[in-house]
């Protein structure tokens, strides 16, 4: 079985959600299949439908890989995008983000 | 006493349809019914990513395990409904089971259309629609054997070039004269014929199948008047909605299970979601669309309206496809008599079609274009006039155009 970090989700509201995902999987899945409310993904995590957005603290920003061209043009058409935002499918979950907090857009449409 | 939902098939459809029912608020007991061993899972990685061996069959699920007791859903699988007795409300399962409900949600999706010609059901040939199948195609599917795929659609070509990738010897048989021809416009069919060429994939076009040949198993595919030497089959000819269970309850079907714009059948207690289901488009046409958009959206809004909050259901609908490291995506649907203007060179392998109708965009497929896309799909939305030679010129911005 793969080693499997934490990540905590934070609603528009304020509520928490600290799940556990396993290395290599995406950040996408570790809200979707569990209840975390707020991410839609309803492209499966295939970048084709920029629906699983999140706000990455600026403290874990720098953690993560550069946007793919895809990510980026995807991304340009979500909803409310401010400078931490990434989609959430395109993350790999890995030691050094253990722990990481990202926050959920009001919508994802 | 609480209202009791039922949902049968364990699809996209019906998992979107517990999570949206539970969203809206509804508190009630939920009972999913799949005849599949595994929980929903997404279908599109099987032709894809779960093919070439890239990703594990856990991430396939679309759920936790854990999910559906917090969700409160009760899931029974492996099994399948027999009947609906609508004036009693019950559903009947094929274990004897009587399930009773007060509202009904139909999820049954597809099934494989099967071939029908001498040979046809010679070991060997495979169809891919689940698990079960593309598990029992990965044994065979290995370099240097020689697959013979039917069917030029989105499952044939998909397959075609994860078999290219990993080094099988590919031949595709389509019996119209262009790939994707049901899908997608005639720039694109030249594009990714062109495309698959060039990965070594061997194109029939215009060429039937007319019957397999083998002994014990198949060994030949006659296809066009010739015989070609194969190792392997994969059929991928589209799909047929499983509706019988809507039909024998009296329920009306016309090649899908036709429901209203909330998603609801004849009955007014039961409603119907996805692949399975005919319904009446944004343009006024009955359309059966088999996608994960209208799967989500559709369950979207049965949920809305099983909890006495409908909505109409008027979505754009939207498909994909990864072949090679193409991502084409298509918004709209399209019709052969739309004006067509292209964006971008195909020799970039990054460039767009957008159908006109009326001067305004019916639908938009793109290639590694998500500008195109994503901008398409909303002037589809709004139904805003554009002027088709700033849509295809490309020292505009999209963003500007939408």
């Amino acid at each position: 079985m793969a080693q499997k970090y934490r990540v905590t989700f934070i609603e528009d509201g304020g509520k928490a959600h600290t799940v556990e995902v396993a290395e290599g999987w995406s950040l996408m899945e570790g809200a979707v299949k569990h209840l975390v409310p707020g991410i839609d993904a309803d492209c499966g995590g295939a970048c084709a439908c920029a629906t699983c957005q999140v706000y990455v603290a600026p403290e874990w920003a720098d953690r993560l890989p550069p946007k793919s061209d895809m990510e980026e043009t995807m991304l340009d058409f979500a909803p409310d995008v401010r400078p931490g935002s990434r989609l959430s499918c395109q993350l790999r979950m890995s030691a050094a983000l253990d722990g990481i907090v990202l926050h959920l857009p009001k919508s994802q449409h | 006493m609480s209202e009791k939902i039922v949902i049968i098939g364990a699809g996209q459809a019906g998992c979107q349809a517990v999570e949206s029912l539970r969203k809206e608020g509804f508190t009630g007991p939920i009972t999913m019914v799949g005849d599949e061993a595994y929980p929903p899972y997404q279908r599109p990685p099987l032709s894809k990513a779960y093919l070439l061996g890239k990703f594990e069959r856990p991430r396939l699920f679309l759920k936790s395990d854990a999910w559906y007791a917090e969700a409160g859903c009760e899931l029974i699988l492996n099994t399948s409904a027999r009947a609906i007795h609508r004036a009693e409300r019950i559903v009947e399962l094929n274990d004897g089971r009587k399930l009773p409900y007060d509202k009904l949600l139909l999820a049954t999706g597809a099934r494989v259309r099967k071939l029908r010609c001498p040979g046809a059901d010679l070991a060997g040939i495979h169809y891919l629609k689940t698990i079960a199948d593309v598990d029992g195609l990965q044994d065979v599917f290995q370099t240097g054997k020689r697959i013979a795929i039917v069917g030029g659609g989105y499952i044939g070509l998909e397959v075609a070039a994860v078999g290219a990738k990993r080094g099988l010897d590919v031949t595709v048989f389509e019996a119209m004269d262009r790939l994707m021809a049901r899908a997608v416009s005639p720039q694109l069919s030249a594009f990714y014929a062109d495309e698959h060429e060039k990965a070594g994939v061997k194109l029939k076009l215009r060429t039937g199948v007319e019957a397999f040949e083998g002994n014990g198993k198949v060994e030949r595919i006659i296809a066009g008047g010739q015989a070609y030497d194969c190792d392997i089959v994969l059929v991928g000819i589209g799909v047929i909605p499983c509706d019988e269970l809507a039909v024998h309850a009296g329920l009306a079907s016309e090649d899908g299970i036709v429901v209203d714009q909330n998603a609801r059948t004849g009955d007014p207690h039961i409603w119907s979601a996805g692949d399975c289901t005919r319904h009446v488009g944004r343009e006024g046409h009955s359309i059966r669309l088999e996608c994960v958009q209208n799967a989500i959206d559709q369950a979207k809004h049965a949920a809305l309206a099983m909890t006495g909050n409908p909505k109409v259901y008027s979505e754009v609908p939207w498909f994909w496809s990864d072949q090679y490291d193409l991502k084409l995506q298509i918004a709209g649907l399209a019709r052969p008599t739309d004006a067509l203007v292209q964006r971008g060179d195909p020799a970039s392998r990054k460039f767009a079609v957008f159908h006109l109708r009326d001067g305004k965009v019916a639908a938009v497929e793109a290639v590694n274009a998500a500008p195109e896309y994503m901008i398409g799909k909303k002037l589809i939305a709004e139904g805003k006039q554009v002027e088709a030679a700033k849509l295809a010129d490309t020292s505009i911005p999209m963003k500007t155009l939408g």
